[in-house]
């Protein structure tokens, strides 16, 4: 394990913008949105204070801020922006552009509830709102992770084999402004970590002139989508060669999944971000009491590499899928990509689907209990959606 | 038209990475009006080859002027600009006096 040099109290923000620092991106565009605003306020203290060489562009909306950045990164650029909620939902169209011009920018998205009703509080409807855009998405659980996947993502992004923008999710307010320890890495082995901007077709190339954003009909489109889906079937690959870097460098390990007790569990939590924290003290308070419980939290959600989780879930009594979104009229996102992940599993598990703290509902111990216990019970319905913490 | 290619031989995101490929591009097949030419008529003012929206209309110098030569029907869309610009073509004349006539494709397929 390298020795910590640099471990700070600070929110998930300062952590983030402390990586953008570290990454010293050429361009950052971005409007403030709470909860993302503390990200863009201390980056551009440091745009301010002239410690970044950073390109810093004030837009007057996050359809622009997307678009600055898709410019940026098209001309060859190191770009980063981020945003929330109703910013992501702005920024829609272009979110889309970004990833299928193959433009590898990196966004911190401080996950927030999309209107309406207004409310500025966490959840995960923004981001699952452009799951099926082209983004690969990692979620972190606290400030440390958030701090650690962004320094991924950019790599990850620029890969050759890639070259796909990343969002890096991380609960708003729970994160973005909860004060935890992090560990810093040197800035010297961060430079050298990130390394120079790997470019493809830069617009700035003048000697070789190419073309962004042409008409692309009915004779086109389809190969260019298919190029798509064979890099996000490349990112596996890729990551796991990033994250094993990364962990010689910091000590910190990142996986597909993150999977806490799993080894004996004979029930299995299955969470996005955050919640994933308060799961892992459920799970050894229920483990005190003799009860088989784990945790398997994904830290890479698109792609969905689900040959791990299926290898991981396979033959468990129960496996309960925790939903910080709804999908009106649906199965909830994470439950919808478990259970059909389990369609080609040998011994299926039981399975459940719980959508919790939409708009920043709390999510007690109590409710993770009580989800357990109906696993125990063996009261699970695989066409069941219920709500913890919701007024019955 | 240009040999359609598949998505392994295609640059990545849509780019297109190198210039002028709108050469390649056969955009004569959309034509269902085709414009004639009729040399005895034209000024050669240029106007066609200034307004045409494609390269579809060819000149050559002569005496370090320019003159008309003739329709490109490869690219030629059939839109026909260059009758409509033609200070020596309208509908009040006869056809036999305008240096552009537009016709019917079908007059042309065998």
């Amino acid at each position: 394990m390298p020795e910590v040099k640099n471990r700070q109290a600070v929110t998930g923000a300062q952590a983030i913008a402390n990586a953008m620092r570290q990454i010293n991106p050429d361009v950052v565009a971005a409007y403030p949105i709470t909860p993302q605003t503390p990200v863009v306020e201390y980056f551009a203290q440091y745009v301010a204070d002239g410690v970044v060489d950073t390109e810093m562009i004030p837009v007057e909306s996050e359809h622009s801020a997307m678009s600055a950045v898709v410019g940026a990164a098209a001309a060859g650029a190191r770009a980063m922006t981020a945003t929330a909620a109703n910013g992501l939902a702005l920024m829609h169209e272009i979110v889309y552009i970004a990833a299928s011009s193959r433009l590898p920018i990196v966004m911190p998205v401080a996950n927030r509830a999309l209107s309406g009703p207004i409310n500025i509080h966490c959840d995960h409807s923004d981001a699952m709102a452009e799951r099926d855009s082209g983004w690969i998405q990692l979620w972190a659980e606290n400030a440390q992770e958030a701090y650690d996947l962004t320094l991924i993502a950019l790599r990850l992004g620029e890969h050759e084999d890639v070259r796909l923008p990343v969002m890096i999710n991380f609960d708003g307010f729970i994160i973005s402004h909860g004060v935890e320890v992090v560990d810093f890495l040197d800035d010297e082995v961060v430079k050298k970590f990130v390394g120079e901007p790997k470019v493809k077709y830069p617009l700035l190339d003048v000697d070789n002139p190419v073309t962004y954003g042409p008409l692309d009909l009915y004779d086109y489109y389809f190969e260019h989508k298919r190029q798509q889906i064979e890099a996000m079937k490349h990112v596996e690959r890729v990551y796991k060669e990033i994250v094993d870097e990364f962990e010689k460098i910091s000590g910190r390990r990142y996986d597909i999944f993150d999977k806490y007790m799993v080894d004996d569990a004979e029930y299995i939590m299955i969470a996005l971000g955050s919640t994933a924290g308060t799961i892992k003290y459920t799970v050894d308070l229920l483990r005190e009491q003799g009860h088989k419980v784990g945790i398997v939290k994904p830290w890479v959600f698109r792609p969905f590499l689900k040959k791990e989780l299926q290898e991981v879930l396979n033959g468990r009594k129960a496996v309960i899928v925790l939903d910080r979104s709804a999908s009106f009229g649906a199965e909830a996102p994470l439950y919808e990509a478990v259970k059909s992940a389990l369609f080609n599993v040998e011994n299926k598990p039981l399975i459940g689907s719980y959508v919790y703290g939409l708009g920043g509902r709390d999510i007690k111990v109590e409710y993770i209990k009580q989800a357990f216990e109906d696993a125990f019970a063996g009261n699970l319905n695989p066409d069941e959606e219920r709500y913890l913490g919701l007024r019955e | 038209m240009a040999e359609l290619k598949n998505w392994k031989e295609l640059p990545i995101g849509g780019v297109i990475d190198k210039p002028a490929t709108a050469k390649e591009y056969q955009t004569g097949t959309w034509r269902v009006i085709r414009p004639i030419y009729q040399a005895e008529n034209c000024i050669h003012c240029m106007f066609c080859w200034l307004y045409c929206p494609d390269q579809a209309v060819e000149i050559e110098v002569v005496d370090g002027k320019p003159k008309m030569k003739g329709f490109n029907y490869y690219y030629c869309k059939g839109c026909g600009l260059c009758a409509n610009v033609c200070p020596k073509t309208n509908d009040k004349l006869p056809e036999e006096k305008r240096a552009i006539v537009m016709k019917p494709e079908t007059e042309f397929q065998e």
